[in-house]
């Protein structure tokens, strides 16, 4: 662990006073980082940087800085999550980034995610999908035993693969088209492979689907470029599935 | 199945659906052309020919795959146009090597060049075959076992031994289609929901092999021309 | 003096619940659409309620400060979720649970509230399946279970390592269902800043919108807290960057009672700090400890090295590590309780034998159960936990032993609360880790969302019909009255206090000098000087807060720097409370160890006699110093005895 301090990066921030300002990039220097920082401590460091010049932080998002909540979302240097595979922001590490570098930081773009301030932006879209239909539909109270319907364990592991999704919103970031289907897939997989999400399973698809597509998120074609950026390698099979799933809730309607 | 065609899965279900359809086409056409350079008389080539001009069968598939290629473009388009608008400001950097293909990330582009050379192509071929009186080059007819037919074989072995821009830009024709294939092959699958853990990667391969026999296989007529072959 | 009533009901205690639900108020379905409940948070605890009392047909607004109520710290939990099932034919039993929870919360917990919480721990898992989550199972399809510290039996349910991930997306999608039902309006970005009282009752609150910067005024029959622990009052916590204290701790100084503030949970397994850049903590889940072998080396020569770099951990044989839990504590070895394996990582590492560059780590080690079930199993178990470390710390735990050291990582104390979960402001309810409940002063693995979802799904919608029954003929709250003038006129000026100072340093400046504060003093050993010591500095450190903090940015917008300014304000008063109830409690038990209250071998010293209470603190205003109030507790069906994991 023997962590090495990089002497000076050079950082090109996007900048932006609110939803409805024009922003820009912004460049500042920032010096003495150590590799063990996480990409957000050193942002942090900054932060504290600005404050002491009595300039306005960099604004953020973040929370857990664990890799689990899903709340933090750059885009470093032209990928989501930035430099480094299956992690979040929070999770990527400055030991990634040579001394003397440049790195340059965007919030993500996509239409349905507008920017609300600096890097952070509004994902509610994706509770809006969810609110479509990414649900089983019981109340609390009066449901049978854990036990009384066993679920084969490779079925159960499968589902628990895509509810694995933490929500952060990379795929459709990093997706040329800005299509949240990976995100979608993941929740209509999981339930459609568990026999307690069965009985909704065709309200749900196309409920959610009609959802997605009115929030103009894009077409997914299948780049796999969402997969290689899910923090969590939410697989696009899930995407297959949800394809099947869709198609026939369709044609029995 | 309200709201089926303006649904992103619907429009993405046609849009494979008439790509495999392509796909099955582009097979029948693959072979037919082989038999340019499995006989160099032109007889074998010319009998199937005129066997696929006039069986009633290609006759009513004709308009068929016409209707396939223009709702493939058509859809593709949409999509296109729809996929560009979800992004209204791009990234300033962008680096999308290391997660997905370029030609997957390029379906449109390659779509389009086929589309330019498909143009060309027809107007070689296709328009003088159909339209004779109107052609761009003379087309004869040739007996062969006692039917007299067109002889399509010296429409295609002149243009490829008269002009190597032209075996060039079919070579290029082939591998541009063979790029949208490694990608719309597995994809289209994908699209209409046949893929998962297991056939994923088999599709995957399959694609691969299959885009490189097509290439390779509209790629050899005209070296095949080109190179002297077939004779001067 | 405000009288404190827990409101226990009478009779044997496994029948207490059932009598008390068979005697409370009920609100009928037709009133139910007329009373509107605010819930603060949308964690495990206040999304099950959001989702249950929408259910149930009362109005919902639920509020939480993330952009979407699936990000709260609930998420985060690892490990699993305790129920007294027994399906692992292990003898378990809602007795068993209840006691084990009893003794490992040192007997500073309530008897009826645990065994309560023991008997619907069945439930909620029978609900979180039915919900779709994708808990772990066997080849035969049912449920697997794991063991987890201080327990004799296998009862914790999981999700690989993402327990809390799964259980919080349950009720998340339950409450999804709610919204769109109409039923649960969720203000995300919202940060709740002062609870509105009217004629003595809690009648709605005042929220900052984190978007635009205004001051929201909202009411409703009655207002629930599930906002979590307070353990980012220590800056370094395995608690997400935005937790904090402030609505719980607004309740406090509008008459709401604080119980037992000094209790936190250090957690011993969390990833070592690298240097003074860091910002927070990652937790390794305690699961770990049930294939992981602690040890630290024997030889302070080795430690040495270790420290310096000069020797890998992989070179040092069996015969010279110390597995001090196991030479410890035979019977329960690396499972003991939290608190337990925390002190004994301390004691090593004070003792001179603690690794890393600084001396303050202990190897964790999985060489002995890879060699036993192979990397395959290793990797099925813990496969996420393992890539997480090597993400972190860029060390492959397969192939070396990690390293950790113990972190703040929950609060036992909390407001005080009766049975119904009423803290003593009434129509005020606090959920979850938000109350001092059930965990006494120390609480066990997988218990936490255990708590959470118990309150949220099955305890707080039948105790709040007892309180709403009696409010049918209240009409909607309006939030233009005098007291939400007030109350929105209180907020403001806070606020723009904290941002009139115009001084020199960050908001976070303060919160890392209040951590280090609090962690030399009121962390893991605690003594009456160090105490006194604390409460002075934190006064000093207050005073200087408020003459030379800077908030930059617009105070009407998003300004990250003033919310922050806003919570270490708060923080910087919870941290008085902790010291001072620190000092109080002059015993050891659980999480908090006083050095002057310990057995001749090391051991925390309970004192039964002194201090078998819950320390109660009522708010007596500002500078003033807080008043305390005792519940005494009352062991009726479990015997006090020095707690042993030997």
């Amino acid at each position: 662990m023997a962590d090495k301090i990089l002497k000076e990066l050079t950082l090109k921030i996007w900048r932006q006073k609110d939803a409805k300002s024009k922003g820009g990039f912004e460049t500042y220097k920032i010096h003495n980082v150590s590799t063990g920082s996480s990409f957000l401590e050193m942002l942090d460091i900054l932060n504290e940087q600005l404050v002491s010049e009595n300039k306005e932080p960099v604004a953020f998002d973040h929370d857990c800085r664990e890799g689990i909540c899903g709340t933090c979302s750059l885009f470093i240097d032209g990928r989501a999550h930035g430099p480094d595979d299956d992690v979040t922001t929070c999770q990527l590490h400055m030991r990634r980034f040579e001394d003397g570098a440049t790195i340059t930081i965007e919030p993500w773009r996509c239409g349905a995610f507008p920017v609300i301030k600096d890097l952070i932006v509004d994902r509610s879209a994706y509770d809006k999908i969810l609110q479509a239909g990414g649900y089983v539909s019981v109340n609390t109270g009066g449901v049978p035993d854990g036990n009384a319907i066993p679920i084969p364990k490779h079925k159960a592991d499968e589902a628990m693969d895509a509810a694995a999704c933490i929500g952060c919103g990379a795929c459709a970031a990093t997706c040329k088209n800005s299509s949240a289907m990976l995100f979608v897939a993941a929740k209509v997989s999981q339930l459609a492979l568990l026999p307690q999400g069965k009985a909704e399973a065709a309200r749900r698809a196309k409920a959610m689907v009609a959802k997605m597509d009115e929030l103009g998120f894009g077409n997914c074609t299948n780049t796999g470029a969402c997969e290689s950026e899910c923090p969590k390698s939410v697989s696009i099979e899930h995407i297959a599935r949800l394809n099947r799933e869709f198609l026939k809730a369709k044609f029995k309607d | 199945m309200s709201n089926f065609f303006t649904s992103s899965i619907g429009k993405k279900f046609i849009l494979s659906l008439s790509g495999l359809f392509l796909i099955a086409f582009l097979c029948v056409h693959l072979t037919m052309n082989l038999l340019l350079i499995l006989d160099n008389s032109g007889e074998l080539y010319n009998t199937g020919a005129h066997f696929m001009v006039t069986n009633p069968v290609i006759k009513i598939i004709e308009p068929v795959l016409a209707i396939g290629f223009i709702l493939h473009i058509v859809l593709a388009s949409i999509l296109t146009l729809q996929n560009r608008s979800a992004r209204p400001i791009k990234y300033a950097l962008r680096n999308q090597s290391g997660n997905c293909e370029w030609s997957s990330r390029n379906m449109y582009i390659l779509g389009a060049v086929i589309l330019i050379f498909l143009v060309i192509h027809l107007y070689n071929f296709w328009w003088n075959i159909k339209f004779p009186t109107l052609g761009n080059t003379a087309l004869n007819t040739v007996t062969v076992g006692g039917v007299e037919m067109e002889d399509t074989y010296t429409l295609v072995a002149s243009l490829f031994k008269s002009s190597v821009i032209y075996c060039v830009l079919y070579i290029l024709g082939g591998i541009f289609l063979g790029l949208h294939l490694t990608h719309g092959f597995w994809s289209a699958f994908q699209s209409i929901g046949f893929c998962n853990q297991i056939w994923r990667k088999r599709l995957e391969c399959l694609a691969k092999i299959f885009a490189f026999i097509i290439a390779i296989g509209f790629c050899i007529i005209p070296l095949y021309f080109m190179l002297g072959l077939a004779g001067k | 003096m405000t009288e404190l009533n827990s409101k226990i009901p009478a009779g044997p205690l496994a029948e207490k619940w059932s009598n008390h639900k068979a005697h409370i108020g009920v609100v009928s379905p037709a009133n139910k659409k007329k009373l509107d409940i605010i819930v603060v948070g949308t964690g495990l605890a206040g999304g099950s309620a959001s989702a249950s009392l929408a259910e149930l047909g009362y109005n919902v607004m639920a509020f939480c400060y993330q952009d979407s109520p699936r990000r709260a710290h609930s998420i985060a939990a690892q490990g699993g979720i305790n129920a007294a099932k027994n399906y692992t034919n292990d003898n378990d039993s809602v007795f068993r649970l209840f006691y084990e929870t009893i003794k490992g919360g040192d007997y500073r917990a309530r008897e009826a509230n645990v065994y309560r919480l023991a008997e619907v721990s069945n439930n909620i898992i029978d609900q979180c399946v039915a919900q779709g989550v994708p808990f772990a199972r066997d080849y035969g399809g049912l449920l697997a279970n794991r063991s987890f510290g201080g327990a004799l039996v296998s009862r914790t349910f999981y999700a690989r390592g993402q327990t809390g991930q799964q259980l919080l997306l349950g009720c998340y999608g339950a409450m999804n269902r709610q919204v769109a039902k109409g039923k649960v309006k969720v203000y995300n970005r919202h940060e709740v800043l002062d609870i509105v009282l009217v004629d003595g009752k809690a009648r709605g609150v005042i929220a900052r919108n984190l978007v635009t910067g205004k001051i929201e005024r909202f009411g409703a029959h009655a207002v629930v807290l599930a906002t979590g622990g307070y353990g980012n009052v220590f800056f370094l916590s395995t608690n997400a960057m935005g937790c904090n204290g402030s609505a719980a701790w607004q309740a406090y100084k509008r008459g709401a009672m604080f119980g037992n503030p000094c209790f936190v949970q250090i957690h011993p397994t969390c990833i070592p700090v690298h240097g003074d850049q860091q910002s927070k903590l990652t937790l390794m889940s305690e699961s770990l400890r049930n294939d992981g072998r602690v040890w630290v080396p024997k030889k302070i020569e080795d430690a040495k090295k270790l420290q310096k770099g000069e020797l890998n951990p992989n070179d040092i044989p069996d015969e010279d590590r110390d597995f001090y839990l196991e030479r410890r504590y035979p019977a329960f070895g690396n499972l003991v309780p939290r608190d337990v394996a925390s002190r004994a990582a301390k004691e090593r590492c004070d003792a001179g034998f603690g690794v890393n560059n600084t001396g303050k780590a202990v190897f964790l080690d999985f060489k002995y159960a890879i060699k036993e079930m192979g990397e395959d199993v290793i990797r099925e178990r813990y496969g996420n936990l393992f890539q997480m470390y090597e993400k972190i710390t860029a060390v492959d735990p397969y192939h070396n032993p990690m390293m950790i050291y113990p972190a703040i990582h929950y609060s036992m104390g909390g407001l005080w609360v009766d049975y119904n979960l009423m803290t003593t402001i009434p129509g005020l309810y606090a959920i979850g880790e938000c109350n001092f409940s059930d965990h006494g002063a120390n609480r066990l693995g997988a218990s936490a969302l255990m708590q959470g979802l118990a309150d949220g799904y099955f305890i707080l919608p039948y105790t709040i019909g007892d309180y709403l029954a009696h409010e049918i003929q209240t009409p909607r709250i309006k939030t233009n009255t005098k007291e939400f003038d007030e109350a929105e006129k209180h907020v403001t000026e806070r606020l723009r206090r904290l941002y009139d100072i115009k001084g020199t340093k960050s908001p976070d400046h303060f919160h890392k000098q209040l951590g280090h504060i609090m962690w030399e003093y009121v962390g893991m050993a605690r003594e009456k000087a160090g105490l006194e010591k604390a409460i002075k500095m934190i006064a000093d450190l207050k005073a200087e807060f408020y003459k030379d903090l800077r908030v930059t940015g617009e105070f009407t917008a998003m300004n990250n720097e003033l919310e922050k300014a806003g919570r270490v304000a708060d923080f910087l008063e919870i941290a008085d409370l902790m010291a001072r109830d620190a000092l109080n409690r002059n015993e050891s038990c659980g999480g908090h160890l006083r050095v002057e209250s310990m057995t001749e071998e090391g051991e925390a010293k309970r004192d039964d006699e002194h201090y078998a209470y819950v320390s109660v603190w009522e708010y007596k205003g500002e500078n003033q110093e807080p008043e305390m109030h005792k519940e005494p507790l009352v062991f009726e069906n479990v015997k006090l005895s020095q707690r042993s994991y030997k």
